[in-house]
């Protein structure tokens, strides 16, 4: 048996490829909730009615999916210009301790809209910054960026621990370690009354249509992909290869800072080292799904959050473990990847 | 006498493609059998059928008589096949001695027998004049001696029927008439080969028979001392072609001048006092073997790489300074060395492809964003001119053959009426139609006074397109001399490192 390149992925492969590659997953995941005892179509069943079964569990459902996608839209531009960037999580971080620090106080004072675009642009600001410093090192040294973006998210939540019990530590929190919460007008409005759906999924799904447009259709997004698929020949046609990557670098990080920032200015309203259950890792596997297509992202986003608002439910009901969540995203990266090289290469025997 | 070889009635589609219909050869024991052809004319398809990479659709192969199982590369080793592949599949880091027995070893066996290895690795290239250093890393070889480790290791394998694909394709003239006096000896002990080749002179040179493969049909047979040059060449394109001729022409002012120019790297000197002048309306031809500087020339002067000392003026600019877009911007074109890592980006289209140089220049964007049109209608007026076949300005870039990318790199060059073209080995592996093509564009850009600046291995090439010719050597450039005063022998000469120094002038001879 052998592969054989595909002269031109076909568009039906290439569209079919992610939901064969969610099918696979749960059926692989299906023997895992087996063993948890728990009959896997019930199972299914539950995850289903527990991520759209009521009004309430979609706008958790489209709540949970919003910084998703701009996570996903963070690693896809990284991605697609070979920066491999998976310091999502980190990003996402520095961006809502950034969002919370400003919003709770210097940017009070502003008119409501204009201190929401402070907030948002503070999470920007900072994701960018800490994704500069391995892209820096990666143009100028050639220092590999997997290891050193990796490695910065868990200096990231060691460094928000120590601020939300020192420096931001919320004095009216009864000593709970969080940090002081976000001015309540720059609070995100929301989108449905008395739930956690917020304004930040119009925002995030906007932002997906503004990374389309920069990828398909401006010259820094022609150059980027330029760069990320050959980079020889990049160079050789005048790409700046350094100035290009670097401002992937500074794009994808303010895209998973702005994740951080809405997520805290749209639901939590403040910072704790547990507000992000991975969306930065997560937003990897979105982006993937999504063949790194920056509108396919809103689509496989859903799926992850399906996948995790439904969980929780299945979980309540019938008492598998929450974690299968993550096993069937992670899972789902797997049988995405195959996916993708039988979308790319056929089989001859 | 019973073939060693025998492919009967080959056929091989990939989707709506006819690889090869109805191929049958057969090679003779201590035969050499030339596979002919242009480039996608079924030549390396039809040779991994035989050695197992790919499952033939219909067709035999039997080797000593008797038939192979298709699809088992392993079963074509044991039965004594050995190929050579045109990108060599070599472990860079690891030893000759280590590339060689990997593979060649049962996995069952805890540590590997050296010595036993290591003697017979000896014997078999004392015997074959295929001298390499065991313990060296592949890695630091160059291409002839990765080539030798190469066939060694399919020596290695017991091979009695060796197959070279495009053996010559990366070495110099020396190194390839060196291969193929070992390929002779090899048949005198006993060994039967067949080596594919478009290049008409070491077919003539080196084979008893030939095969000319035209897509992917068997287009005629002939015994080498029956046939010659002009009618392998009809046979393998199917029309007649002849490469077009440079006429005389006086130069025009000097457009880009060296003086002393130095690269040193890693405390190398890459490039040693180079001198030249291409003048405009004039070819200069920079002649050398693989591997004398012309990597660091042709990088120098597209802008990817910096005079350590001296200077490299275009007109009244230093090229010395300029980065690949300002090359672009002052008029110069550029056709890389590799086309596939430089010149095009294969996963993008001909349209992307053609204006990636000059995306930013007002004709392709406005206020950042791509003019997709414009790209579009220059890209199809590319196609056109510069005559791109099986290309539309949405095509990917990758499914292009050689020839017609390389069109494209000339096309959108030229299209700018460059003041001056740098050709980095501008025909290397293309066949001989498109050969033709790309050496009419240059002649063509010459007449409209460009000045052409042509690195080439390709002795043939120097010889009928430049005005004249340099030879490069470890760095080093030699005097010009004029085309008129060139022939291969002298040429041959230079490229060895062999040319007149400057004779100090006795003082008061006169």
């Amino acid at each position: 048996m052998r592969l054989e390149r595909r002269p031109q992925p076909s568009l039906t492969m290439t569209v079919a490829a992610p939901f064969a590659a969610v099918l696979a997953s749960l059926v692989l995941c299906a023997g895992l909730i087996a063993l948890a005892g728990v009959n896997p179509l019930d199972a299914y069943a539950e995850m289903l009615r527990g991520a759209f079964g009521s009004r309430l569990s979609i706008t958790e459902t489209l709540a949970r999916a919003t910084p998703l996608i701009l996570t996903g839209l963070a690693a896809t531009v990284a991605f697609r210009a070979r920066l491999w960037n998976i310091g999502g999580e980190g990003q996402f971080y520095v961006g809502a301790l950034a969002a919370a620090w400003l919003g709770s106080e210097a940017l009070a004072g502003l008119p409501p809209a204009l201190g929401i675009l402070g907030v948002m642009i503070a999470g920007m600001i900072a994701g960018a910054l800490l994704l500069l410093v391995p892209a820096f090192l990666r143009v100028r040294f050639g220092v590999d960026e997997v290891v050193t973006t990796l490695l910065t998210n868990f200096i990231v939540m060691l460094f928000v621990g120590m601020m939300v019990e020192g420096p931001l530590k919320d004095p009216l929190a009864f000593g709970w370690p969080q940090s002081v919460p976000v001015a309540n007008e720059l609070m995100l409005p929301k989108l449905v009354e008395r739930t956690r759906l917020h304004i930040g999924l119009l925002i995030a799904l906007a932002t997906a249509g503004l990374v389309w447009l920069m990828l398909a259709r401006t010259v820094f997004g022609a150059r980027a992909r330029a760069a990320g698929l050959s980079a020889g020949a990049a160079e050789f046609a005048g790409v700046p290869l350094a100035r290009t990557l670097l401002g992937v670098a500074v794009i994808s990080g303010a895209l998973a800072g702005l994740a951080g920032a809405i997520e805290v200015a749209g639901v939590k309203g403040y910072v704790t080292t547990d507000l992000s259950p991975g969306y930065g890792y997560s937003g990897i596997v979105v982006a993937m799904l999504a063949g790194l297509q920056p509108l396919g992202v809103a689509v496989a986003a859903v799926f992850v959050a399906v996948v995790f608002v439904g969980a929780d439910a299945m979980s309540r009901a019938l008492g598998a473990p929450t974690f299968i969540a993550d096993v069937i995203v992670a899972v789902s990266l797997l049988t995405m990847l195959v996916a993708l090289l039988f979308a790319t290469y056929r089989v001859r025997k | 006498m019973t073939p060693v070889l025998e492919l009967d009635g080959i056929t091989k589609r990939f989707g709506a493609l006819t690889a090869n219909e109805d191929v049958s050869l057969s090679l003779g024991q201590g035969e050499i059998l030339a596979l002919l052809g242009e480039n996608g004319a079924g030549k390396t398809t039809l040779m991994n059928i035989l050695f197992g990479h790919y499952t033939a659709d219909e067709g035999e192969v039997r080797v000593f008589g008797a038939p192979l199982p298709s699809g088992r590369p392993r079963a074509a080793i044991e039965a004594g096949v050995g190929m050579v592949h045109q990108h060599f599949t070599l472990a860079g880091n690891l030893t000759v001695l280590e590339n060689i027995t990997i593979g060649a070893e049962p996995l069952s066996r805890l540590m590997s027998a050296t010595g036993p290895a290591r003697r017979r690795l000896r014997e078999l290239s004392d015997r074959f004049g295929l001298a390499v250093d065991p313990d060296a890393r592949v890695g630091d070889l160059s291409v002839g001696e990765r080539q030798r480790v190469e066939i060694l290791k399919a020596l290695y394998r017991e091979a009695k029927i060796l197959i070279l694909d495009e053996p010559t394709a990366v070495l110099a003239r020396p190194e390839a008439e060196r291969l193929f006096q070992t390929l002779r000896g090899m048949t005198a002990e006993g060994l039967s080969l067949i080596f594919i080749s478009h290049k008409l002179h070491e077919v003539m040179a080196a084979s008893d028979r030939v095969v000319v493969l035209r897509r992917g049909r068997v287009a005629a047979e002939r015994r080498t001392s029956e046939t010659s040059a002009p009618e392998l060449a009809e046979l393998m394109v199917g029309r007649r072609v002849a490469r077009p001729v440079r006429e005389a022409q006086p130069p025009g002012a000097p457009v880009c001048i060296a003086s002393a120019v130095t690269v040193t790297e890693g405390g190398r000197d890459l490039l040693d006092e180079a001198d030249f002048t291409v003048h405009a309306g004039e070819i200069l031809g920079i002649v050398g073997v693989a591997g004398n500087g012309q990597a660091t020339l042709g990088r120098l002067l597209w802008g990817l790489t910096r005079p350590t000392r001296g200077r490299l003026a275009l007109g009244t600019e230093d090229l010395g300074r300029m980065t690949p877009a300002d090359c672009v911007a002052a008029g110069v074109g550029r056709i890389p060395e590799d086309r596939h890592a430089e010149g095009v980006v294969g996963e993008m289209t001909v349209w992307e492809n053609a204006t990636l140089e000059r995306l930013s220049s007002p004709a392709f964007s406005r206020r950042g964003f791509v003019r997709r049109s414009a790209a579009r209608a220059y890209a199809a007026d590319l196609i056109r001119r510069f005559d791109i076949r099986g290309a539309e300005p949405d095509t990917r870039a990758r499914l292009l053959s050689g020839g017609n990318m390389q069109k494209l790199i000339l096309g959108r060059n030229l299209a700018q009426g460059p003041r001056l073209i740098l050709a980095n080995q501008p025909t290397r592996g293309l066949d001989e139609g498109a050969v033709a093509a790309v050496h009419a564009e240059l002649l063509a850009a010459r007449g409209a006074g460009a000045a052409v600046l042509l690195i080439s291995e390709d002795l043939d090439e120097v010889l009928g397109l430049a005005d004249r010719i340099q030879a490069i050597v470890k760095g080093r450039l030699s005097r010009p001399i004029p085309a008129e005063q060139a022939d291969a022998r002298r040429i041959g000469l230079m490229m060895a490192g062999a040319w007149d120094e400057p004779v100090p002038s006795s003082a008061g001879a006169s």
